[in-house]
């Protein structure tokens, strides 16, 4: 239904689609696999109507398709559901599916027959949402499927999904996939973005590669493997878990008991959480977004103050210091979002690495910068750490996401903190990055540092955590060994299900 | 290569787009003249010759220039760390009072003693007016373009209080005249002249090396660095162990300050050597609180461009006033062409922020999958983003 051919866009002094072809028939899911600036997102704002080709065309239905917005595009059925979601938290999910829609009524709003037609759909795709809620009450996995049936009220046949996976649970995934399936059974045609390749593996018919906005591989599913895949997008052999000699755990770093935690919108968001991490040793924690992990790192960086509930870093209680006095007592911390909390994206690359730093007297000569020590710094991190910069006065924003973590990883770890919170570490960032990241984690424990890593990949909590602590909805639902427990198992007790009933599951 | 290039093209929009912004301006108020029946060649010759043309005139120029920069200089302090201060009206007052209050009550002193004194006197008393809406912002979630705007009303009743009161000169009181100002000032307070005679004093270059101290203290200094860092992510700073309000506070003192110590200046420097007022914050300050902002605009927000930019905008104001004096024209054409240049600096601003967007589009999305790009614009941005967006391009 959807053909592209030779299509080529440039971007000032880059290339970032080169000659690709792409065709999605009815009824498969095609996949888009590439790292970040592969060319992934390109190709998809081109057939979306965000950019328009150098070269090439694009035949929907066999007809050429010549569109300048989404709207020609949602017009010509294409459908589009994005990583972050399009919606307006106070509406309902009604009126979120009506909105920029003419209402059959004229000036009158036709939302009972908007509702009536969400819930037929809900019922026909598995997409059960109740039409009047509005959606910051819902969690992200509804709100998903609020976009899903806002594409399909619009009757889109061709849908393109965006990592639509991140934020989801494995069962919900596996729902999601449910859903998918009966779509194309339906006759759509579905195009997935993703990086995650057992998802790409489970759900696709066909899959397309693309490197450096080449593409190196266009393969039917069956045939294909995580190994195989992992070497077209990367152009060389990865490594999936990262090889490290076993953790040698010794005294407790950071010591969290009976924290209690108050969300922004009210309600108890850390429900009474003990937790110890031994320096020397990663504690994964495994949960679905939302369910405490980012308060409780929060509140351990001295971000928010807890209502009860002591936290001692190497035995000094920082519960009540401000961020800087947490620091002071050992901690480093590597936030979920980096571009917001991590970075600064209007300064350099050096005034990035000084942001924790900047009044260390080894920076300073006569109580102002000394930039020559600052330069020798930043060099030695960037070289260190591999992070691709053209110069070390490069505005942070132009750098990649994988580059960013880097530099930001490399920042926190340079002051060789006692704790170091990571939250989220290779969200977004390319494999290459995110295979560096892991192993520069590893080292790290094994110079004593204790480790809090927060993440809601599976595979990185099972491939880089010495234990796993499972929260759900601002509790510790029980900590498990990765060696023994199994991804369904941690699934589970992420959805609430308690720990021993969770383990007592057949494998 | 490519990245440096874009460097350069920025640049080049960041000074190009306001001279280009000031020219427009100055080309309407030559139509308005036509319309007025009055030659727009003989206009630009008039202004030009009133602002720069003789010594008289640069001298004019210079003096109108000092409170431009000195409040220019403050609000770029604080718009670099994200805060608007439209308080500068008040704070000149401020300042002015202050110093005013230690010349009165101070013991004569050594002028090497007394000058300084009341310099410092204006710069406490400005921050101090700066300090309070700082506070009131960054504890209080308070908007400071508000509280800067309302603290200016409070300041000028202050101010009439005072002059009609308190500070009155006796004289006024004997002869029954009642005028709001204050007596003649101690003599050892007086600015010194910069060539032993003229008008000219040392208030100018007060003025080029706060602006000098501001660009050190912005780019040089972990001080400058926090405000610089809170300015463009609050959030980052934060995670970093910046402690963000007393940075945001600081940055409305610091800029409360530098109109302050203007307002000492105004009093010091000027030639009645007392303060004066007409019961309005223009009758003492001639709107430097307003137009500082301007002359701050005009120079990127960037300290030492304000130098120049201040030096350029004084002269408009002065040439102004010769325009209405040579070519007869009613005085309101003054009020609307520097209205004009305000409103074309302003927009102007936009006009190249989208330049600068346009540029980077490019750049952005080329390195990464980000949705940066014609996106949809992020709904959770602040509604007065805008405003502030339009003064952080400006960076060099």
């Amino acid at each position: 239904m959807l053909e592209m051919r030779g299509i080529t866009k440039r971007f000032p002094g880059v290339i970032a689609c080169d000659d690709v072809s792409f065709e999605v028939y009815p009824g498969e899911v095609h996949t888009l696999l590439g790292e970040n600036g592969a060319g992934k997102s390109t190709l998809m704002k081109i057939v979306y109507g965000l950019y328009r080709a150098d070269e090439g065309e694009v035949f929907l239905n066999g007809e050429p398709l010549r569109i300048t917005s989404p709207n020609q595009a949602i017009s010509h059925g294409i459908g589009m559901i994005h990583q972050h979601f399009m919606l307006v938290p106070t509406l309902t999910v009604a009126e979120n599916v009506a909105l920029g829609l003419k209402s059959s009524r004229g000036a009158l709003t036709d939302l009972d027959s908007v509702s009536a037609r969400i819930v037929e759909l809900g019922e026909t795709y598995g997409l059960r949402v109740d039409p009047s809620t509005p959606v910051w009450q819902l969690s992200v996995g509804e709100q998903q499927r609020v976009e899903i049936i806002k594409a399909l009220y619009r009757d889109a046949k061709l849908l393109i999904l965006d990592e639509p996976t991140a934020v989801l649970t494995p069962q919900e995934v596996d729902q999601l996939f449910v859903t998918l399936r009966t779509l194309t059974a339906g006759g759509r045609g579905l195009i997935f973005i993703s990086h995650k390749l057992h998802e790409v593996l489970s759900l696709s018919t066909r899959i397309t590669v693309l490197r450096n906005g080449r593409v190196t591989g266009s393969i039917p599913v069956e045939g294909a493997t995580r190994d195989s895949l992992a070497q077209m997008m990367v152009g060389r052999a990865v490594k999936f878990a990262p090889d490290g000699a076993d953790a040698k755990p010794t005294d407790v770093a950071l010591e969290i008991r009976g924290l209690r935690v108050l969300r922004d919108r009210g309600g108890e968001g850390v429900c009474g959480v003990d937790l110890d991490v031994r320096a020397g040793e990663i504690m994964g924690v495994a949960g679905v977004s939302g369910n405490g992990q980012m308060l409780l790192a929060e509140t351990i960086a001295g971000l928010r103050t807890p209502t009860a509930g002591s936290i001692k870093i190497v035995g000094t209680e920082v519960v009540g210091m401000p961020p800087k006095g947490v620091r002071d007592a050992g901690l480093a911390y590597v936030p979920e979002e980096r571009m917001k909390d991590g970075a600064i994206g209007d300064f350099t690359v050096s005034e990035n690495i000084l942001l924790i730093d900047h009044n260390d007297p080894r920076y300073l000569k006569h109580g102002m910068f000394d930039f020559e020590a600052i330069r020798k710094h930043a060099q030695r991190l960037v070289d260190e750490y591999t992070v691709k910069t053209p110069t070390l006065d490069t505005p942070v924003r132009n750098l990649s996401g994988g580059n960013i973590q880097k530099m930001i990883i490399a920042r926190e770890l340079s002051g060789t903190p006692e704790v170091l919170v990571v939250a989220q570490p290779t969200r977004g960032v390319d494999i290459g990055a995110a295979e560096y990241i892991h192993t520069r984690l590893i080292g790290q424990r094994d110079q004593a540092t204790a480790i809090l890593m927060i993440s809601e990949d599976l595979d990185e909590i099972f491939g880089v955590s010495d234990r796993v602590a499972v929260m759900y909805e601002g509790q510790i639902m029980g900590i498990v060994d990765p060696n023994t427990a199994t991804r369904e198992q941690v699934g589970l007790m992420m959805a609430g299900v308690a720990q021993d009933e969770a383990l007592s599951q057949p494998t | 290569m490519l990245f440096q290039r874009g460097v350069q093209g920025r640049r080049l929009l960041a000074y190009g787009v306001p001279m280009a912004a000031v020219l427009f301006a100055l080309i309407l108020g030559a139509i308005m003249l036509l319309i007025l029946d009055a030659s727009p060649l003989e206009g630009v010759k008039a202004m030009f010759e009133g602002a720069f043309g003789s010594s008289k005139a640069l001298t004019e120029t210079v003096l109108k220039a000092t409170p431009l920069l000195l409040v220019g200089v403050g609000i770029t302090i604080a718009f670099r760390a994200d805060v608007i201060n439209i308080g500068g009206e008040g704070q000149l007052v401020l300042g002015a009072l202050f110093s005013t209050f230690v010349a009165l009550n101070v013991p004569r002193l050594p002028a090497v003693l007394m000058i300084p004194l009341v310099l410092l006197a204006g710069f406490v008393g400005g921050a101090i007016w700066g300090a309070i809406p700082g506070v009131l912002k960054a504890y209080y979630d308070v908007n400071e373009i508000l509280s800067t705007i309302m603290l200016n009303v409070v300041a000028v009743q202050l101010m009439n209080f005072l002059l009609r009161g308190p500070f009155i000169d006796p004289g006024e009181i004997e002869r029954g005249t009642s005028i709001p100002q204050t007596e003649r000032l101690t003599e050892n307070a007086d600015l010194p002249l910069l060539f032993g005679s003229g008008r000219l004093h040392i208030g100018p270059v007060i003025a080029v090396i706060a602006a000098i101290a501001a660009y050190v203290l912005l780019w040089r200094t972990p001080l400058g660095y926090r405000l610089r860092a809170v300015g463009r992510n609050a959030d980052a700073a934060r995670y970093a162990g910046i402690p963000v309000k007393r940075t945001i506070v600081l940055a409305l003192t610091l800029s409360g300050a530098m109109a302050g110590l203007a307002g000492a200046i105004l009093v010091f420097g000027s030639e009645s050597h007392r303060m004066v007022t007409d019961g309005s914050t223009a009758g003492f300050t001639g709107n430097a609180g307003f137009n500082g902002i301007v002359a701050a605009l005009f120079g990127g927000l960037h300290p030492l461009w304000t130098i120049p930019a201040s030096f350029l905008f004084g002269g408009l104001l002065v040439g102004g006033n010769a325009l209405q004096r040579t070519v007869q024209v009613p005085s309101a054409l003054i009020l609307a062409l520097n209205g004009l240049v305000v409103i074309f600096l302003v927009s102007s601003d936009r006009f190249k922020r989208r330049l600068l967007d346009r540029k980077a589009t490019g750049t952005e999305s080329e390195l990464g999958d980000d949705p940066t790009g014609p996106d949809p614009p992020d709904p959770s941005h602040p509604e007065d983003s805008e405003s502030i967006n339009l003064v952080n391009r400006g960076e060099v």
